[in-house]
């Protein structure tokens, strides 16, 4: 696009640059002195050198919520996208029911994430949950607080439930764009269902999928809320993602300088990844403006 | 302030970022950044590459901590040749 | 899939072959109807399907918070035996309940409105020109969006306590600033791409000076586009528990807080805390059918 170089702009963006400063920068700063001290209450700190992040990136603890964190998002990542676009694929594309259908699908994307926790923790407690209610009658042991399996199945279910139609919207946007002249050559050309999906649907589709894939992968990489309220982490460590732990160590524990060593290797890695996002933002802004 | 804890060495290195910045600004402006397609096959401006260097600096960092453990200074000299890389290639 | 689509398309294309040769026109439309219909009832029923699981939980949790609670814990029924709106009542007479939700409403809009004021003229300066360090500038508030709030709470409860903000509403309403001021810029951004510059030169050969075009002219424009800002603003805000849990403790407590915390206390009321969960939903679900075509837009940052 061709926009002015316009160097007073600047006075236009202060605001927000003011604001932010003040809202991340200011914190930011704070973490990286937290994160080389130690502190025994009060505000008396005392050097510490690099030794929380020694002791951090040596300590199982973290490692294994990386790793929980990792396998999280993985196995979302795996169900939401195809799962999404199946959906979208399935959507009707005009008129009431499209309409229908976007209003529900929307809704479980605008319910507080606390709200989503407590719906399905009663949603599937044996005594008063229709899920744990029916799962029981059905021969299947299943308790969310007690079960490593259990409490996995029932935040990845949850995550589901609330993400999946963000992918099938997004997916849907994308399909929408597709003009029809394009399934009219399809279809004089007798192509199969898979090849249209294959050659027409999903190259369309991609710049919004890699958006949709790295939204789950970054909301889901920093979720806390939802499991929070779930299972508290519970059974001992089996659902402490990331946030989960690092809140328990900052604000449970008030452990000043480990917390903020995690928190700087956290968002490190959320740095990386958003570098990622930006990158791929960027190159398919420049290939629509072509 | 005083619950911002700051101590020398974390001011001496939020000093170093804020002079790298002034620095490439100033480059900036007396010579003008022109986009080019490195090895990443992305384009990269000089301003891109001392974030990619900066980033990177911080996770050869973390891992020399995690696997060497010892003499941190020596992470720093990789940083450098990292960064000479990045500046020269990507 | 091709069929359904939508009915104009499956009409031409019925036309087509008939307009070719006459014979295969006949088998293609009586081959292709009856797939048709089983395709049509093939998506109608995955959709219904996906809704129902989509509904079922939120059904659930209004079943219940119309139940009492003996009901709920004796008894196990798919809709309430004795209809009963005490749980709602409780809440909406209760001030240590309903303060919640008027906390929330108070940092939630002043957030918006912050957030929304200084996006603006952001957004403008990104969508038309280029300055120096502009990418940067957009990429690094993107980060901030991306920001685990787990990261910030700690500082932030240091920095707010340190000013005496701690437990007010503008403490979290500033505190939220941190991704809904990134998010409502991106979105804006969005939006202000898709309005022609030629109008801006228009305006300023008229004569406009820039505050005048700008509230005049432009932010009509652009009108929807800082109506669904302000929706996301609002809404992300409103969803958010960790920040403006940690940044309260009595004088600005929201509902987010208000309900996990009685579940750690009593734990055992659900039917309120099954209402409280109801309105939280109202809001949003109030509003949905007026954003719904811009919600994917919107939480692709106004990129889609």
């Amino acid at each position: 696009m061709n926009k002015t170089i316009n160097q007073k702009a600047w006075f236009l963006v202060l605001p927000v640059l003011v604001l932010v400063a003040f809202s991340a920068v200011i914190p930011l700063m704070t973490v990286v002195n937290y994160s080389v001290q130690d502190t025994f209450g009060g505000n008396q700190f005392f050097w510490a050198g690099l030794e929380w992040f020694d002791e951090l990136l040596h300590s199982e603890r973290m490692w294994d919520a990386l790793g929980r964190q990792l396998a999280f998002s993985a196995i979302i990542l795996a169900i939401e996208v195809p799962l999404g676009i199946f959906v979208a694929l399935n959507m009707p594309k005009k008129g009431f029911w499209a309409s229908l259908c976007l209003v529900l699908m929307s809704l479980p994307l605008l319910i507080p994430w606390n709200v989503v926790g407590t719906i399905w923790q009663i949603f599937g407690r044996v005594d008063i949950g229709l899920l744990g209610h029916t799962l029981d009658k059905l021969g299947i042991s299943y308790n969310y607080t007690q079960d490593f399996l259990a409490a996995w199945a029932t935040v990845i279910v949850m995550d589901v439930w609330h993400w999946t139609s963000l992918v099938a919207l997004l997916a849907y946007a994308g399909l929408q764009s597709i003009p029809d002249a394009y399934y009219q050559a399809a279809k004089i050309d007798q192509a199969s269902r898979w090849k249209v999906f294959r050659y027409i649907e999903l190259p369309k589709m991609q710049g919004v999928l890699m958006i949709a894939i790295l939204l789950r992968f970054m909301d889901s990489f920093m979720i806390y809320t939802e499991p929070f309220v779930v299972t508290g982490g519970g059974p001992g460590n089996a659902t402490t993602f990331l946030s989960i732990d690092l809140v328990k160590m900052a604000l449970g524990q008030f452990d000043l300088g480990p917390a903020a060593a995690f928190s700087l290797m956290y968002f490190l890695v959320i740095l990386l990844i958003s570098w990622v996002f930006y990158t791929v933002m960027t190159n398919l802004d420049k290939r629509d403006g072509l | 302030m005083d619950w911002m804890a700051w101590t020398l060495p974390t001011a001496i290195f939020f000093g170093v970022i804020a002079l790298l910045l002034l620095t490439f600004t100033v480059l900036a402006i007396r010579f003008p950044e022109t986009p080019r397609t490195g090895i990443l096959r992305i384009e990269t401006t000089r301003g891109d590459r001392l974030f990619i260097t900066l980033l990177g600096s911080a996770f050869i960092n973390l891992a020399w901590l995690g696997l060497v453990g010892a003499d941190q200074w020596y992470a720093l000299i990789l940083c450098l040749i990292y960064a000479v890389a990045v500046f020269r290639w990507v | 899939m091709t069929d359904i689509r939508t009915d104009a398309p499956g009409r031409t294309h019925d036309a087509i072959p008939g307009a070719v040769t006459a014979s295969p026109a006949a088998t293609t439309t009586e081959a292709a109807r009856p797939r048709r219909a089983a395709r049509v009832n093939g998506s109608a029923i995955v959709m219904g399907l996906y809704l129902l699981f989509l509904m079922l939980p939120i059904y659930w949790l209004l079943n219940m918070s119309l139940k009492t609670n003996s009901e709920i814990l004796s008894t196990f029924s798919l809709w309430p035996q004795n209809l009963t709106l005490a749980n709602y009542e409780t809440i909406l007479t209760d001030a240590s309940w309903y303060m919640g939700y008027v906390n929330s409403i108070i940092y939630v809009t002043l957030n918006t409105v912050i957030s929304i004021t200084v996006a603006l003229p952001a957004a403008y300066a990104f969508s038309r020109y280029s300055f120096m360090g502009d990418k940067h500038l957009f990429f690094w508030l993107l980060t901030n969006r991306m920001a685990p709030p787990a990261v910030f709470a700690l500082p932030f409860f240091q920095l707010y306590s340190s000013v005496g903000l701690f437990d007010t509403h503008i403490a979290v309403a500033l505190a939220h600033t941190l991704f809904n001021v990134p998010l409502a810029v991106w979105i804006l951004e969005g939006f202000m791409r898709g309005v022609p510059r030629e109008i801006d030169e228009t305006a300023y050969i008229d004569g406009y000076s820039f505050p005048r075009f700008f509230v005049r002219i432009f932010m009509p424009l652009i009108a929807s586009g800082i109506g669904v800002a302000a929706f996301f603003c609002f809404m992300f805000s409103w969803v958010e528990l960790l920040l403006s849990r940690t940044l309260t403790s009595v004088e600005a407590k929201p509902i987010a807080a208000t309900m996990t915390r009685t579940v750690s206390a009593s734990g055992l009321d659900w039917g309120v805390l099954a209402a409280a969960g109801v309105l939280t939903i109202v809001p949003g679900a109030l509003v949905i059918y007026f954003v719904r075509n811009y919600i994917a837009k919107g939480f692709a940052l106004g990129r889609v």
